[in-house]
Order: C-alpha cells, then structure tokens, then sequence
C-alpha cells in the first residue's frame, strides 16, 4: 500500500458521482428497514446452516453481524444477497424479495472470498462492475477515479490485479462494493487481509457511507473493528440472532481504574459519586464515569492522602458483553479476536458485570 | 433486454480473456505452422504420385479427411480445455460471488461464457479449416465436393464439445468434467465408427447403437458430416467405378452429409444442454 486512504463524506458521495439510484427498489426502502427477514432458514442436507434469522437492519446504520465461526454469518449474507436461497422463511432487502434482480443495482458487496480477474487491471475490474451494475457510461470514470482514491489504489490501479496482495485485492474490493452510490453496503469480513493501516481506512469510509445516507451491514467477528463504528448489532449463535442491540443497549461504558496506596480502605467512599465502585487490592474500579471527571476523582482520592500509581481507563468491551449472551466464559475464545483496547503494559484486573452494582 | 445485455458483457469480458491470455494468439500461431506443413506435406504426396484419376483423387481425399480428423482432435481438445474451467473455478474462486451480486443471473453468466467461447472456437475452425482446405488444394489441385460446408461442420463439432464441458463445469470440478467429456467424446467416436459397420453390413444391432449414440452425444454426427463433406464429388466416384457405398461407410474416416432432422437434433441438443447447465447452476449453491 502505497498511498494512504483518506475518506469523508463528500468522496465516497464522489464514488457514487450522478447514478443516485432512483429506482422502486432503491427508493423503497426510505425511512423504512433496509433488510427485513423472517425465520429465515438454511440447510444443506443434514446440517442447518441457518435455523431462522429475523432480523431488522434500519435504513442509514451501521449494523454489525457477529458471532463466532460456524454461526451462520456468512450463509445469511449469501441468502441476503440472493447468492443462496432460503430452505424456508422470507425476506426484504430494500423493500423488494430475497433475490431480486434490480434491487441488486443499489447494493455493493464485499465478499468475504474475494478475488478478482488476474488478467485485468484494477480500473479494468472497476469498469466490469460499473457495466455489471448498469450505471451510464459517463458515469464510469468519475466513479473509478472517486473509488480507486477512496481505497488508496491510485498508484497500482493500472496494475494487472494478479500481482495484488491480499490486502489490496481487499481494497479493490471494496472499492467494488463503493461503486455506484449503493443504499446498501454489504462488508463480510472486510478487513481481514488489512493491516492497522487499512483497518483505519475501512473505519473511516463506513463513517463517511453513514455520513451520506447508507446502510452498512457489517459482517465480522472482529469485535474491535465492531465496536467502533457499528450503530446496532445483531449477535447470532447457531444460526438464530440470540440479541439485536443498540450499542447504548449493550452497556459498553467506560470506566477507570485507579492503582491507589494509602488510604487505609476509604478510596470507595471518596469515588462514591462518580459511579459504581470495586476495589480490588490497590486497585480500585470506578464505572461510568465521565471521561472529564477522573482529574477530579484522582484529586479528590490525592487530598485524602493516597498516593496515585496508574489511572488506567477502562470500558465494558463488546468481547465481554459478546461472551456473556452466548453464555461462554469471558476468555477470548476460538475464532474471536479479543478486543485490542487497553494498555499492554499496566494492565488492571478485568472489569467484570459482577463488580457492577 | 437487461438479460441479453448482461450475456453480452460477459461474452465480450471472455473474448477479451481469451485475447489478454493470448489464446487466440496461441491458435493463430497453431494455425499457421499447421497449413504450412499441410501444403508441404500435400505437395511431396502430389509429387510422388500425380492426382490423375478418381483413384488418385479418392486417396487423396482420404488423406484429407484424415488431417481433418487430427484438426478435429485438436478443435475437440480446445473446446474441452476451454470450457471445462468456465464455471466451477470461478465459483470455487469467489471470482463469480461479486458478479453475481450486481443486478445479473446465474443464466447470463454461463450463456455469456458460452457465447465468448463459441465465438472464438467458430472463428477459429472456420479460418483454420478453409486455410487447410486451400493448402490441399494449392498443393495437390483437390476440391472436395462441399469445401464450403465442410469447416462449419467442425466448427458445430467443437460447439457440441464445448456445451459438453459447460455444463458439466457447472457441478464437476474441471479436471474430472474436462475428462469426461473427452472420454465421452471418443466413446461417440467409436461408437459412430461402429454404426457405419452396421450400416455397412446391414446389422441392425450396430446400427442401433451408433444412432443411440449419436443421439446421446451428437458430435460423431458433425465429424461424419465433415468427412462426407470432404470426399470427392459423386460423379467422379460413379466415373471411376468406385460406386459401392456401403463398403466405402465401412471406413473410420468415412462419412455422410447429415439429414436435416440430424442437423436440427444437434441445434436441439445443444440449447437443451444449455438449460440443463442454467438449471443445475441455479441449484447449485455459492
């Protein structure tokens, strides 16, 4: 990666240039749910892939889809796409039925298998889908022009995609998934061959895809990336949405810990009011506190005569609350990443829901 | 209209493959060693023993059918080769997931790369077999009695082959469907071979089996055609005395023009297979 992605509203609107989708399919599903399904159910012969999702992804949010491997995560984004179809159950995606043809011009999707013809450059591929996707032919250069600077491919786009790396295949695809303006944008795993880097890049264009409008269904068992720009998420386990949650919902506030001698058993009682307290050893936990608070809290336990050895913030993670509705112990487990916050090197006792009051 | 819009960008995106690879290339350059060997090697025949009489010009045409037969082997390879990758490996690939989430049909898909392909293999056995057709004759002066239909014979040859490999693409990894069509290719082949000897002598078992098998596999019947279309006019056969048929039918590289109800059972089994690869892709699960 040669050329750092930077992404704001007005570029990715630039990706979409002049074919704003008009259609019944795009415009349809204004102020309404962009994805509605119910009881929707895969088998492939024995095994049930999807035992009956229903779920209700609301128009212009970004909607994480989580669970761990094997949950079904995929296959429902196959039958969202009309790639796969149901066993049974139905579904809407921007108001018209699984697998409906036109609504698929105002949907962009990065498969989490993604490659691309080897034999043809990066604006060469951009071009396919620009046909593909039915867009005018004076649309197709501002598009590819606004999508290649989007994902940071400007200096290897008139290269031969078979010498891409992983990484930028990725970016390749999502600057696919970009083109044509899509009301719907569908990521599955779109930051697996990315570094910090790219993750960043991936951050921001979802941002600026919320910023104009758009709907970002969001498949990933990275908590981290999940928790940071997702509005709503839908956790599933076994092929059934076990919690479809706000992110307010979950409760992933913040806190702060306090390595803190000398105060002979009172610390709690001197953070009392700034939220529910646990002490730990020297350590004590303070949750929900405002970010703008802890100068004071660290003074008001310093004028009680301790002494302060790390104020470290700490927050509730999206891998903790996870753990908890699928009912596994809070360790990291196979096939999920556990959340990257926090210091590596003044690391506090985990705070857990049992120190809450 | 959208449907027919969508076959035609995949079609023309596999002819352009088909260039970016340089496999036209490839055949082109085939193409040329092949008619200049041809000339030569027809011009040492012509030398060795002059084309005087309906003798000399029925092994002569004999000579011919045969390198027609070698070209269809190799038109017959390159359907398969070509076809057999055209589905299966793009799914397997994931190559096909992001296409088939824009606003097109699994239908469009393997139609279009049907299409493409087609078009490359017409081309290419229609310009090969005329240019090997004009070697014969600048070399030795032979004109066979339908040099004009011969070449759109082996061109419906390689179409038949190529449907063949299409649609098992769409559930049988290419290397497996790749090698049944070419086993099946030379089953039918043979099996052709056998009903001429039935016909030959009369044998109403042998018979059965090569029209079965035509029906099954209508390649044999096109090759048949080629090689009807590549023998020397009747009159000059009926001249020279060499008017017993039925012994002549007993030769592999014997032939005859194909009825038309033949000619519209190939057209019919080729857009029959052709639904039978959308149905079975259809189903098939990405």
């Amino acid at each position: 990666m040669t050329t750092r992605a930077t992404a704001t509203a007005e570029t990715v609107a630039a990706a979409g240039g002049s074919a704003a989708g008009g259609s019944a399919a795009g415009g349809s599903a204004a102020g309404g749910a962009s994805i509605e399904t119910h009881e929707l159910r895969k088998e492939f012969g024995r095994i049930v892939a999807l035992a009956g999702l229903t779920m209700t992804v609301p128009r212009g949010e970004v909607f994480g889809f989580l669970g761990p491997n094997g949950a079904g995560k995929t296959t429902a984004v196959k039958l969202l796409l009309g790639l796969s179809r149901p066993t049974t159950g139905e579904g809407l995606v921007l108001g018209a039925p699984l697998g409906d043809v036109a609504a698929r011009r105002h949907v962009g999707y990065l498969p989490e298998l993604f490659r691309y013809q080897g034999w043809m450059t990066a604006r060469e591929v951009l071009a396919l889908h620009c046909e593909l996707a039915g867009l005018p032919r004076a649309d197709w250069q501002p598009e590819i022009r606004a999508a290649i600077d989007l994902v940071g491919l400007a200096d290897r786009a008139d290269g031969r995609t078979g010498t891409y790396s992983k990484g930028m295949q990725q970016r390749l695809g999502l600057a696919v998934a970009l083109l044509g303006r899509p009301n719907l944008v569908v990521l599955d795993e779109p930051t697996s061959a990315l570094d910090p880097v790219g993750r960043q890049d991936v951050r921001r264009i979802i941002g600026a895809l919320r910023d104009r409008g758009a709907t970002v269904f969001l498949n990933s068992h990275l908590l981290t990336e999940v928790e940071r720009v997702c509005d709503r998420v839908a956790i599933v386990d076994h092929g059934r949405v076990v919690s479809e949650l706000t992110m307010a919902e979950l409760g992933l506030e913040r806190g702060v810990s306090v390595r803190v001698t000398g105060l002979d058993g009172v610390g709690r009682d001197l953070a009392a009011g700034y939220g529910p307290t646990r002490v730990d050893g020297e350590w004590l936990h303070v949750d929900g506190i405002a970010e703008a608070d802890v100068p004071a809290l660290v003074g008001r336990l310093v004028a009680g005569g301790g002494a302060i050895h790390a104020v470290v913030p700490t927050h509730h993670s999206l891998e903790e609350r996870f753990m908890a509705l699928l009912g596994a112990p809070s360790e990291p487990a196979a096939g999920i990443e556990p959340a990257a916050d926090g210091p590596a090197d003044a690391t506090p006792p985990s705070t857990s829901d049992e120190a809450r009051p | 209209m959208r449907s027919v819009a969508a076959i035609a960008i995949i079609a023309r995106l596999t002819l352009r493959e088909a260039v970016r690879r340089r496999l036209l290339w490839a055949l082109a350059g085939l193409t040329v060693v092949i008619v200049t060997l041809t000339w030569w090697a027809f011009s040492r025949i012509a030398d060795a023993s002059p084309i005087t009489g309906p003798v000399e010009m029925l092994g002569i045409s004999q000579v011919t059918v045969m390198l027609a037969f070698m070209f269809s082997f190799v038109l017959a390879m390159t359907a398969v080769f070509a076809g057999s990758p055209a589905i299966g490996p793009e799914i397997e690939s994931g190559l096909l997931l992001a296409m088939l989430a824009r606003p097109i049909r699994r239908s469009d898909v393997l139609l279009g790369r049907w299409f493409g392909l087609a078009s490359v293999l017409v081309v290419y056995a229609l310009v090969a077999g005329y240019l090997e057709l004009g070697a014969v004759d600048l070399a030795t002066g032979y004109v066979p009695s339908d040099a004009l239909t011969a070449p759109w014979y082996l061109a419906g040859e390689a179409l038949v082959l190529l449907t063949l490999a299409v649609v098992l693409s769409t559930r049988i990894a290419s290397v497996a469907g790749g090698a049944l069509a070419v086993v099946a290719y030379g089953l039918a082949w043979m099996a052709g071979v056998m009903g001429g000897v039935g016909e030959a002598f009369n044998n109403d078992v042998l018979r059965g089996a090569g029209t079965f098998s035509r029906l099954v596999l209508p390649s044999d019947v096109l090759w048949r055609g080629t090689a009807g279309a590549l023998t020397p006019p009747e009159s000059i056969l009926t001249a020279g005395g060499i008017a017993d048929a039925s012994l002549y039918k007993f030769s592999p590289f014997s032939g005859a023009v194909p009825s038309l109800e033949w000619l519209a059972w190939c057209i019919f089994w080729v857009v029959a297979m052709l639904g039978l690869g959308v149905f079975l892709l259809r189903r098939r699960e990405l």
